[in-house]
């Protein structure tokens, strides 16, 4: 994709082709001899496992398409068909169901692991900030995806997702009847999310693509944050992280298959196996639960447009984030401040994801959640904008290994 | 060079790049509007007419719900008490204070007697104005909210008597149709 080409055609049918398209040296070049760091861990391992994730939920989307009729009076029916009726639709429904929780559970990890790493500071910002378009385009197109079975939750949860957009002033009821194609969630609706549920997708595969294109130019970060600095810091891609990629991959494979074959319904909602009925609302409102923090950041604010600015504001955030940290130091291994400032910000998520999966009234050891929702977003918010920028400038990091090759070597001195 | 720049600067050929410019950009504009309107409404949607209701069976305390246009619509036949404690209410000191009925200007305030023509019927689209929920009822033997009038489970919103926004994230009152009462026992929505 980028930098010198180590790529030697063998065979004549080879030099024919790559005079004409270089397909075969673009692959050498970033999937066999691309040089990466010797020291990346287990967490390096979650954008492969991704990439798996992605061409899962796409594969058995295709097939799924083939037996679901995007019609309000008939998708509800259309559903329990694939989970009864077509051959191994169970199988394949639990699959996609299921995939889209793994997925969001391995971009968690890919993302809290480039923030503890520092992945996302300089020379790497755009590999990052399109990480975080992959991230919204992902929460865009599980939310289609959770309205086509139109049970109670998909058709609750679109009216209440869409509705946000009342909060616009003076334009957001034009753009959510827009939205909708109607006055309320209807069949107009559901028959553009089933359109969009299928694009998307492959728009995010396009997006990964410039994902993987920026991140062959500066090449991977590593854990100790510091620059590839001679060849011995180096491995080739194949085989070294080639295999572990594969290894870690079985491993998440293994509690995947865990989920579909042992408790399917694990992350579902038992009110989303009642057909949509536009009358009457479910007692508890709950979105998926990768979505739940924000949908707590949302409840805490007791007013609709500043609700919906505090909950769009957090991800919007995230893009500004290469620039909030100050610290020159990228790891957090050495960085003895943030990275305990890091793992409150790690329990301050889970907190709000927990609060957001709690009725809106909760009372947990006598406090009230929506007031743990509160600090909690306070503290997502201080953590960027204040906590980020103040502790660059006045912590001392740790000396940093002369390179990644010292660092692992037997012989060498201790890293700390 | 610098004779061209005197002249303002202007050639023929900056005239015809101009030009071509917003001749296209107006093309595209114009390609792009279909695209963009289909999403809107189909005239399907926008043809969806009036319900008449039939009220004889709705009992004091009770509310009805039935759908119209896609959405539930509340009709309530308040009790006395209901109606007094709605008119109890200092107008000024709401979070809405505006009478969001359709029936009458937009400018009117929220007093019951501008939410309910008819003090006994409140008749109203039951979507709560915060994002889209279906609030529930409350009756004395099951109350709901703190103000007698409907609560919606999905943020909190509270609503009293006249369906009016009481306390909670929601911004406005909720929507009181167009209606005509064609008879003491018949209404028509729409």
């Amino acid at each position: 994709m980028s930098g010198p080409s180590t790529y030697n055609p063998q065979s004549g049918f080879e030099r024919w082709l790559d005079s004409r398209l270089p397909l075969p040296r673009l692959l050498h070049d970033t999937i066999h001899t691309f040089p990466t760091p010797k020291n990346l861990n287990i967490w390096y391992t979650f954008g492969g496992i991704l990439a798996f994730c992605l061409g899962v939920q796409i594969v058995t989307g295709i097939v799924l398409a083939m037996h679901y009729v995007a019609n309000a009076n008939l998708a509800f029916n259309s559903v329990e068909g694939i989970m009864r009726d077509v051959n191994y639709g169970w199988l394949i429904r639990y699959i996609h169901a299921n995939g889209a929780s793994m997925f969001f559970l391995a971009v968690y990890i890919h993302m809290f692991r480039g923030l503890y790493y520092g992945s996302y500071k300089a020379p790497r910002e755009l590999i990052w900030i399109i990480g975080v378009l992959i991230y919204v385009l992902m929460m865009a197109t599980a939310f289609f995806g959770y309205v086509l079975p139109w049970g109670q939750m998909s058709f609750w949860g679109a009216t209440v997702i869409t509705n946000l957009f009342t909060a616009i002033p003076v334009v957001g009821g034009h753009i959510a009847t827009w939205l909708w194609g109607d006055f309320a969630v209807g069949d107009a609706t559901l028959n553009r999310f089933f359109s969009l549920h299928y694009l998307l997708p492959f728009i995010i595969a396009g997006v990964v693509g410039l994902h993987i294109w920026a991140l062959h130019v500066p090449g991977n970060n590593n854990p100790l944050g510091i620059d590839v600095k001679s060849p011995q810091d180096t491995v080739p891609f194949h085989p070294f992280y080639t295999v572990k990629d594969a290894f870690y991959l079985t491993l998440f494979v293994i509690l995947f298959a865990g989920f579909v074959f042992y408790a399917p319904d694990f992350f579902g909602n038992p009110d989303n196996y009642q057909p949509a009925n536009p009358l009457v609302t479910p007692p508890d409102i709950v979105p998926e639960w990768y979505l739940l923090p924000f949908y707590a950041m949302l409840r805490s604010i007791p007013n609709k447009l500043l609700g919906v600015i505090v909950m769009a504001g957090a991800l919007v955030t995230l893009v500004f984030l290469p620039w909030l940290d100050t610290s020159r130091v990228r790891s957090c291994r050495f960085r003895p401040l943030m990275k305990q400032f890091f793992w409150v910000f790690v329990v301050a998520c889970v907190l709000l994801g927990y609060c957001g999966s709690q009725s809106v009234d909760a009372v947990k050891l006598g406090i009230p959640m929506v007031w743990v929702a509160r600090i909690a977003s306070l503290y997502y918010y201080a953590f960027f904008w204040l906590i980020l920028p103040i502790v660059g400038l006045i912590e001392t990091p740790k000396k940093l290994p002369a390179s990644i090759s010292q660092s692992v070597l037997p012989s060498a001195a201790p890293a700390e | 060079m610098a004779a061209t720049i005197s002249d303002a600067g202007t050639t023929r050929r900056d005239f015809l790049y101009v030009a071509t410019g917003a001749v296209g950009g107006v093309g595209v504009a114009a390609a792009a509007w279909p695209f963009i309107d289909q999403m809107n409404p189909s005239t399907a949607a926008l043809a969806m007419g009036s319900t008449e209701i039939d009220l004889t069976a709705v009992q004091p305390g009770q509310q009805i719900v039935y759908k119209f246009r896609g959405q539930p619509l509340f009709v309530r036949r308040r009790t006395p008490a209901e109606i007094a404690s709605a008119k109890d209410v200092d107008v000024s000191a709401l979070p809405d204070p505006l009478a969001r009925n359709l029936n009458l200007p937009d400018s009117t305030l929220a007093n019951d007697a501008d939410r309910a023509t008819k003090p006994e019927w409140l008749i109203l689209v039951g979507v709560c104005t915060h994002l889209g929920c279906t609030p529930t009822v409350s009756t004395p033997q099951m109350p709901e909210g703190d103000y007698g009038g409907w609560l919606c489970h999905c943020h909190g919103s509270m609503y009293d008597t006249a369906g009016r926004i009481r306390k909670g994230p929601a911004p406005q009152n909720l929507l009181v149709p167009q209606y005509t009462f064609l008879s003491d026992t018949r209404v028509k929505v729409g």
